[in-house]
């Protein structure tokens, strides 16, 4: 018998062993291992259709309690991932490995580890919403009460509601509670706020950060680049069924050593050739609009302001832009999303 | 890990099959009682059906089986073989299609509970329903029309009903593999049993249908059900026999072919996914 592995409980009464993230510094070494512990492993990942090659040999780790974030444009190999990790479809080829196990050969024990959200709702008409809920309880060995997995996801006050009344937002946050009544360790999270009105989406993103604050692992595809840079601990980019970049939020695609674009609107009357020297060239732009790009903003920064304050220009518009998570994916997959495979 | 994380068993609450099956079965059935649709097309069908036939042709007598029979004591049985058909195969066809191209099958399928408990938890709530149907027609045709209803009659009508709902709930499975869509799942049943009704007896008597189409009938799997089900009301039409030994093996023969074909082709997953 195995001990219950750190943060799979969550319970209403008390804080659940390992519930709260380790903060960095007060993690003993048995936290680190676990945290080093790969939840999902997958080696030389191939899928094929026919003679469409959908995936095309991908590598990715995913450790425990981390969040995920699997982007990449429609027909990139996405779902085709995604639905041979969760043991909805049979590889082609390559190794992989959820939870210790192969997928393709999961049971039912493993599937009570498991949490999957699809990516479209599948609305139980004719049940409430806590019916539903309860319904799904019944098919896991250990679930939460089904009070507090509609509290997970903010549904206390629908619970006596029909599924099939529920709104698109709320029929998403049905699914989360569906996904989340087994207390499972590992939850899949298929593109979970496409179609929310931006708070909802805010409301959605407390609730899967609050997954990670339980210490469980989330795997997570989205096109949603903020939602990605804000949840995701890792961050990892397919295209054309092959990974072209992954790393952090802050680090991906080079994203960390990109040039800093000063840009600015020239006062009435000035040329490019009235700006101080500056590090860089000059680009001119559209109605006097001119951008500096520089690895390094500061001096650029100062002599423009220098240059402003002792001649009496507002330059009101000057901004210092870095590259975009939504900017480095679109330079990352720019190839691919045309003709892209359907 | 997960074959070692055997801790999970102990603490597990309501996992033995019967209680599953059970658990499945009470939602499946809380659904089938909210659904305008099943409850109609289930239900009210058979009883208008039933009501109208009875009443149109009231005195009158058919030749069914070699013998002649009230005519409540015909259409009683043959509507609820009908009923079966609608309740066992046709609505659950329906709702099966319609939960698959929903998603909702996937979704369940992601669940640890073992497939052949969803499976059961639907056949059961269809062979509830068509309880519920045939003891409704038997209890129009005894109260309002004067049927004959003994206890041995309505105990074997049970039994072949249970038997005939199995049967079609496989049809059902078998089925729901061909059919691409919920909508289309509707018209697709009602041309094809429509005419295995006209041929089966099931509005025109046995004696207005000439003997070649009988025939047919005999060996397709409603006629054997109305057969079956007029023998336990009325033996007379069975050489004396309260049980049709013969049409409810056929009727089981259909349903084993249907088991066969579903174990095969049928689908978790919506038709349209990729």
């Amino acid at each position: 018998m195995m001990p219950e592995p750190a943060g799979s409980v969550i319970r209403p009464d008390g804080e659940a062993p390992g519930a709260a993230r380790p903060e960095p510094g007060e993690s003993g070494a048995g936290r680190a291992a676990t945290r080093q512990e790969h939840v999902i492993s997958v080696r030389g990942l191939r899928m094929s259709y026919g003679h469409y090659e959908a995936v095309r040999g991908i590598d990715l780790d995913v450790g425990r309690g981390e969040i995920f974030a699997f982007l990449g444009p429609n027909g990139a190999g996405k779902t085709s991932t995604v639905e041979i990790l969760e043991g909805f479809r049979t590889r082609t080829g390559g190794e992989v490995r959820v939870l210790g196990t192969d997928p393709a050969h999961a049971d039912g024990a493993w599937r009570g580890r498991v949490g999957v959200v699809l990516q479209e709702s599948a609305p139980e008409a004719w049940l409430t919403v806590r019916e539903c809920v309860s319904m799904y309880a019944g098919y896991y060995p250990r679930p939460l009460p089904v009070g507090r997995a509609l509290e997970l996801v903010g549904l206390t006050d629908k619970a006596g509601g029909r599924c099939d009344r529920l709104s698109g937002g709320q029929l998403r946050r049905l699914d989360m509670a569906l996904a989340l009544v087994g207390d499972p360790e590992l939850i899949f999270l298929d593109e979970p706020t496409t179609g929310f009105d931006p708070s909802a989406r805010r409301a959605a993103w407390d609730v899967i950060a609050g997954l990670r604050e339980l210490g469980k692992t989330v795997f997570l595809t989205t096109h949603y680049m903020e939602e990605a840079e804000t949840l995701a601990d890792q961050i990892m980019i397919i295209a054309a069924g092959r990974i072209v970049a992954s790393g952090t939020p802050e680090t991906i695609g080079g994203r960390a050593t990109e040039a800093t674009t000063v840009s600015l609107t020239l006062p009435d009357g000035l040329t490019p050739a009235d700006l101080p020297a500056l590090p860089a060239p000059v680009t001119a732009g559209r109605n006097r609009m001119v951008e500096i790009v520089h690895h390094e903003p500061v001096p650029v920064l100062h002599a423009l302001t220098t240059w402003a304050l002792d001649n009496g220009y507002p330059l009101s518009d000057i901004t210092a832009h870095r590259p975009t998570l939504e900017e480095i994916y679109l330079r990352l997959t720019e190839d691919h999303r045309q003709g892209a495979a359907p | 890990m997960s074959v070692s994380r055997a801790g999970v068993v102990p603490a597990a609450r309501k996992t033995g099959t019967a209680s599953l099956v059970a658990h499945q079965t009470r939602y499946d059935l809380r659904a089938f009682r909210r659904n305008t649709r099943a409850r109609i097309f289930t239900l009210a069908v058979p009883v208008v059906l039933l009501l109208i036939l009875v009443a149109l042709f009231r005195t009158g007598t058919v030749r069914a089986g070699g013998v002649t029979v009230k005519i409540v004591a015909y259409y009683v049985p043959h509507i609820a073989a009908m009923a079966i058909v609608g309740a066992g195969m046709i609505n659950l066809l329906i709702t099966l299609v319609a939960k698959r191209e929903s998603g909702s099958l996937k979704r369940r399928r992601a669940t640890p509970v073992p497939s052949w408990v969803l499976i059961a938890g639907d056949a059961t709530t269809s062979i509830v329903s068509s309880l519920v149907i045939v003891l409704v027609l038997v209890a129009i045709g005894s109260l309002g029309f004067g049927l004959t209803v003994t206890g041995a009659a309505v105990g074997l009508a049970a039994v072949v009903t249970v038997v005939g709902a199995a049967a079609f709930c496989c049809l059902a499975y078998a089925l729901s593999g061909v059919v691409g869509s919920a909508e289309s799942a509707g018209p697709i049943v009602q041309l094809s049993t429509l005419p295995v009704y006209f041929i089966s007896g099931i509005y025109v008597p046995d004696n207005e249908l000439p003997h070649w189409l009988l025939d047919i009938a005999n060996v397709l799997p409603v006629r054997p059900l109305a057969v079956a089900l007029q023998a336990a009301f009325v033996p007379a039409t069975n050489g004396g026999q309260r049980f049709a030994l013969v049409p409810v093996l056929i009727v089981l023969a259909w349903g084993a072919a249907g088991l066969i074909i579903a174990v095969r082709t049928f689908s978790w997953v919506p038709r349209r996914s990729p």
